[in-house]
């Protein structure tokens, strides 16, 4: 239109020369402009990308790789809270004794060869939690001295560190141990957000090829992947993920990474098959034949792009929906192993905090997962209606 | 209609299939021997034989799926492998306080969500209807998590309103006491989604000709909300409502672990955490197979509330 005006006001030379540069802007294009006119969507866009980059910092240990330091006292408060004045001294020296009251036992042995570690161990670096007092004596023929002092030789740089003050407070609180909940709370959306993304691609993928491969060819490669789709989607999806959990004995990101991608692709096959079955009669697609186009070229080169934008807003939906489920499962203890945070295994430390009164944990992990969520769904949405705007309104917020 | 009801039994036989080949090839492929899980850390070979004769996983595969077969079409899973409690007298023992929590709720979350769908539909683009919808979107995105355990620590364990876990016998002495707040915990987080995807359906109803037909003869605002639009969204609501009914039998699950309520969804926790393998197959088949049938009543019901759907 605005070239039509131009040419009024001008005469026709100069619209030979704007011709060029009348390319009517692509799917794409478009789709990023009305993304951009969208303020919310935009604010939401800016939080997922900082958590993002929160998540590959941490990843690339730059940030919070010491969270597994205890550098508060036990259930420091936050800072904003103050110091909790009813229970440990504000500068507390971790002193073998004072980790452990148990002490006199080895404090008495003039030369304690591994008694720095088992202070250490005691001080709660292990997570199933405190040693029990032991003599000198038993660890003479301990079975496990060989593991003890494999364990020396890697934390006895890190135990000699631990004595010194720990702080009363600590940004966002301390969690059992005195780990920085702040940090963990970082660590922890490595863990969830890196399984959310990871699965929410490879159920894509899955869901991608075989619906391609069912749209396009249809016959009977439709028939059987349709009959492979209904029953997968028969199941509901939890109950699938935790069969598959009982089954897959081997705790481990990779681990719920498959489970989540192994179940969760449905959604996306039944979507790109109904695409495809839309594309392969189109001309562009018997203009491709013509030139003799394979059909892996015609599937993935000329139909996939124009089945792209659904594509990106189901994986969109999966890393929402996956997040959440991961979150549930490491709570259940059917997710990430003991010795990787993400938010359910810190919700699952919470629950018991809370009784006792300690709630900044559960505040912590929750909220960073809500804050991330909500502006991953409506980012999602806005995605969606940028994408198809006649779906515009459908969903609402 | 009768031949139709046929035709689709007929087609859920492969799909049936397709379950109990998947459910097999997960727990007797997959899984792994689990002779070793049942023999414990100390066995010698003598008693992981002895374990795999009485399991039949000695046998080749199309044996065990054999046996497989028989076991669900008998309903004989034989006995839990943690607790020696025959599989199918779990399943029947914790069908009850699944479903006292279940109606309830599903009742109370239907009319709940529905009626407040058509009020904020009603004054659509206001700021009511934002508010609302903003409200859900963040309601959606805290963790189910949070929600039972700040419950559960508030009205149960603070102000002690409800007992904090539990089930007693009797229906009405279990729905009073231990129940009411599973259910409130549980409709907070089931309004939320149900209201965003009811209130969908309504303006797609609203705006339709025969609301301004209605205004137009002089029908009263309520009856146009409540009889017209509510009876034309009512379809696509009852498919909704249909396929969540299997989830919502293991959806509580997390709310049953919560609440100790000896439910179906506690029981597949428990089994998951202990390798119970027959528990859990007999709970993901039969599972299934309700899916695939309540799938087939949602077709007939769609049917039934719509004359204008034809039944291929």
């Amino acid at each position: 239109m605005a070239i039509d005006t131009a040419a009024l006001a001008d005469g026709a030379r100069p619209v030979l020369r704007e011709i060029p540069h009348t390319v009517s802007p692509g799917l794409w294009t478009l789709a990023w402009r009305r993304l951009r006119a969208d303020k919310v969507a935009m604010v939401a866009l800016a939080i997922v990308v900082a958590f993002i980059v929160m998540m590959i910092l941490s990843g690339l240990g730059l940030i919070a790789a010491d969270w597994q330091r205890e550098v508060g006292v036990n259930y420091a408060p936050p800072s904003f809270v103050g110091p909790d004045e009813a229970a440990t001294p504000v500068t507390q020296a971790v002193t073998p004794q004072a980790a452990a009251p148990a002490g006199p036992a080895y404090q008495s042995k003039v030369v304690d060869p591994i008694g720095d570690v088992i202070a250490s161990l005691k001080a709660g670096k292990v997570p199933g939690g405190p040693l029990p007092p032991e003599t000198t004596e038993e660890k003479s023929v301990d079975p496990l001295a060989d593991v003890m002092s494999e364990i020396r030789a890697d934390k006895s740089v890190e135990a000699k560190a631990e004595h010194r003050v720990r702080l009363a407070t600590l940004p966002l609180g301390g969690d059992k141990w005195g780990r920085d909940v702040l940090k963990k709370t970082i660590k922890g959306s490595e863990t969830s957000i890196f399984v959310g993304i990871a699965s929410a691609v490879l159920a894509t993928f899955i869901g991608t090829l075989l619906g391609a491969l069912a749209g396009y060819y249809g016959g009977k490669v439709d028939d059987f992947l349709n009959w492979f789709y209904s029953v997968f989607s028969s199941m509901p999806p939890l109950l699938l993920i935790l069969a598959v959990a009982a089954v897959l004995q081997h705790k481990g990101i990779v681990t719920i990474v498959l489970i989540l991608g192994l179940t969760g692709w449905t959604g996306v096959f039944r979507l790109l098959r109904a695409e495809y079955l839309k594309h392969k009669a189109r001309e562009y697609v018997q203009a491709a034949d013509a030139i003799g186009a394979s059909n892996a070229r015609r599937m993935f080169i000329h139909i996939f792009p124009n089945a792209s934008h659904v594509v990106l807003v189901q994986l969109s939906i999966l890393v929402v929906g996956f997040i959440k489920a991961e979150v549930i499962l490491s709570f259940l203890g059917f997710g990430v192993p003991v010795d990787v945070v993400s938010w359910g295994s810190m919700l699952n430390e919470a629950q018991n905090e809370l009784i006792l009164g300690k709630w900044w944990q559960l505040v912590a992990a929750g909220t960073a997962m809500a804050v991330l969520v909500t502006a991953f769904s409506i980012f999602t949405d806005s995605l969606r209606d940028a994408l198809d705007p006649r779906l515009k309104g459908r969903t609402g917020a | 209609m009768g031949a139709y009801i046929l035709r689709r039994l007929w087609q859920m036989i492969p799909t049936m299939l397709g379950v109990v080949l998947l459910v097999f090839f997960l727990f007797n492929w997959v899984g792994g021997d689990p002779a070793y899980v049942l023999a414990g850390k100390i066995s010698n070979q003598e008693q992981i034989d002895n374990i795999r004769r009485q399991l039949g996983i000695d046998q080749p595969y199309y044996v065990q799926l054999g046996i497989f077969v028989k076991q669900i079409l008998t309903a004989n899973f034989g006995a839990s492998w943690s607790t020696n409690e025959k599989v199918s007298h779990i399943l029947l023992t914790r069908l009850g306080p699944s479903l006292t929590v279940l109606v309830p709720l599903l009742i109370l979350s239907t009319l709940i969500s529905i009626a407040l769908a058509l009020a904020v539909a009603y004054v659509r683009g206001s700021l009511t209807d934002r508010l609302v919808m903003i409200v859900c979107t963040i309601g959606l995105s805290v963790s189910i998590l949070v929600y039972i355990i700040v419950f559960q620590y508030v009205f149960a364990y603070k102000l002690g309103w409800f007992p904090v876990q539990g089930w007693g016998d009797g229906f009405w002495h279990n729905l009073a006491v231990y129940a009411s707040l599973p259910i409130l915990i549980s409709l907070v987080v089931s309004i939320a989604p149900d209201l965003r995807l009811y209130r969908t359906f309504m303006l797609d109803e609203i705006n339709q000709d025969y609301v301004r037909t209605g205004r137009a003869k002089g029908v009263s605002e309520n009856r146009i909300m409540w009889v017209h639009v509510l009876r034309n969204a009512s379809i696509p609501i009852i498919t909704n409502l249909m396929s969540s009914l299997p989830g919502l039998l293991l959806g509580s699950f997390l709310i049953e672990r919560f609440f100790s309520i000896p439910g179906i969804g506690r029981e597949v926790i428990l089994a998951v955490e202990r390798s119970d393998f027959p528990v859990i197959k007999a709970i993901t088949v039969y599972v299934a197979f309700a899916t695939i049938l309540t799938n087939l009543l949602a077709d007939l019901t769609y049917k039934a509330v719509d004359p204008r759907v034809q039944l291929k």
